[in-house]
């Protein structure tokens, strides 16, 4: 797409310059968006909620890289590269919650996952007994 | 009507082929370093997936004391601030130095104005001691008992988020001043074109921690 434009004469860098209204109307889009999760976000619909924020999150993420980051314009490896990240992340989030998500389904939990209280506010001797971190350990 | 001063000429580094091939390395660059930035944040992002899914209600509970109007004016204006930093590049691109200094201006104000709502925002959690960890101490209407880790994550994104508005605030100011030296033109406005690219990056971390953090 850009190598139409990619080398002009003598190797100038020649800018592929888009037109205002596109700016223009992804910042509204951005904009309506932004009121639309707001407002969704006042109605309980249960794990629906996420799944709509993020839809919504998602759309405007991919509207501020392919038009304010020009990366629909761009060179397709540095997209190629942008969305490695993401496909690498995704694993990240795939493998940590396999793990996290699904304890004690295989084999019971025998106790406190994960400390959530201030070591402070527990109270010396229960302190003192939960202090694996899920360190995995079978006691 | 070429605006940038006559005296300034980019210089194309002597291991390119050209302005072009020069050009498209350093955004090349500069992507990478926006793949290591994605990653970074994914990690806060992941262990907010973990511990959601552990302690719902506590979550549920201690996201609700987020102002989901502060979060959302500081959407709006991070959004705003990213339709004028793509106008800023436009205007480099197209030769136009006043459009160039006025759009940057509007950016760096913007930054400014985030900074101060996270302030105001930031002033009622310590009031509150609704702080990370050790130091949760809540006190006030209906404070959840253990909100320390949802407060210790939320420090932890909105944190690094804010050094990173406030670096971009840095590189802004730095390309302003070059701005106004009419160092920039058509042929060469590289530095404009990858701190705007910074600067929408942080605008997509605030995409998605804004919907997670103050409105799920």
């Amino acid at each position: 797409m850009s190598s139409e434009h990619a080398h002009a004469a003598g190797g100038e860098h020649k800018p592929h310059v888009l037109p205002l209204r596109i700016y223009l109307a992804v910042a509204a889009g951005l904009l309506s968006l932004t009121w639309l999760t707001v407002w969704v976000s006042y109605f309980d619909i249960g794990a629906f909620n996420v799944v709509v924020a993020m839809a919504v999150a998602t759309i405007k993420a991919s509207l501020v890289t392919l038009f304010f980051m020009h990366l629909k314009y761009d060179e397709r490896f540095n997209a190629l590269v942008f969305v490695s990240a993401f496909a690498f992340l995704s694993l990240f989030f795939v493998f940590t919650l396999a793990d996290t998500a699904r304890r004690g389904e295989v084999d019971p939990v025998e106790r406190g996952i994960i400390q959530v209280v201030p070591e402070s506010s527990i109270p010396h001797d229960a302190a003192g007994a939960d202090s694996g971190h899920g360190s995995g350990d079978g006691h | 009507m070429t605006e940038h001063s006559p005296e300034f000429k980019h210089h194309v580094g002597h291991h390119f082929t050209d302005a072009e091939q020069e050009f498209n390395a350093n955004k090349f660059g500069f992507w990478l370093f926006l793949a290591t930035e994605v990653l970074m944040f994914g990690g806060l992002f992941v262990a907010y997936a973990v511990f959601s899914n552990l302690y719902p209600e506590m979550w549920a509970a201690a996201s609700g004391h987020l102002d989901r109007i502060m979060g959302g004016s500081n959407t709006v204006v991070l959004i705003v601030s990213s339709l004028t930093m793509a106008l800023a590049v436009r205007a480099s691109q197209t030769d136009n130095r006043k459009a160039t200094i006025v759009f940057l201006v509007c950016t760096l104000a913007l930054a400014a104005t985030f900074m101060v709502i996270k302030y105001f925002e930031y002033s009622a959690k310590f009031e509150h001691g609704l702080l990370p960890g050790q130091w949760y101490t809540p006190h006030g209407p209906d404070t959840p008992a253990q909100g320390n880790l949802f407060f210790g994550l939320y420090f932890m994104t909105t944190g690094l988020h804010g050094i990173h508005v406030l670096a971009g605030m840095v590189a802004i100011s730095w390309l302003l001043r070059k701005a106004v030296k009419g160092q920039f033109s058509s042929r060469w406005y590289t530095p404009v074109e990858i701190v705007g690219l910074y600067w929408h990056l942080v605008d997509l971390v605030w995409i998605y921690l804004f919907p997670l953090y103050y409105l799920v």
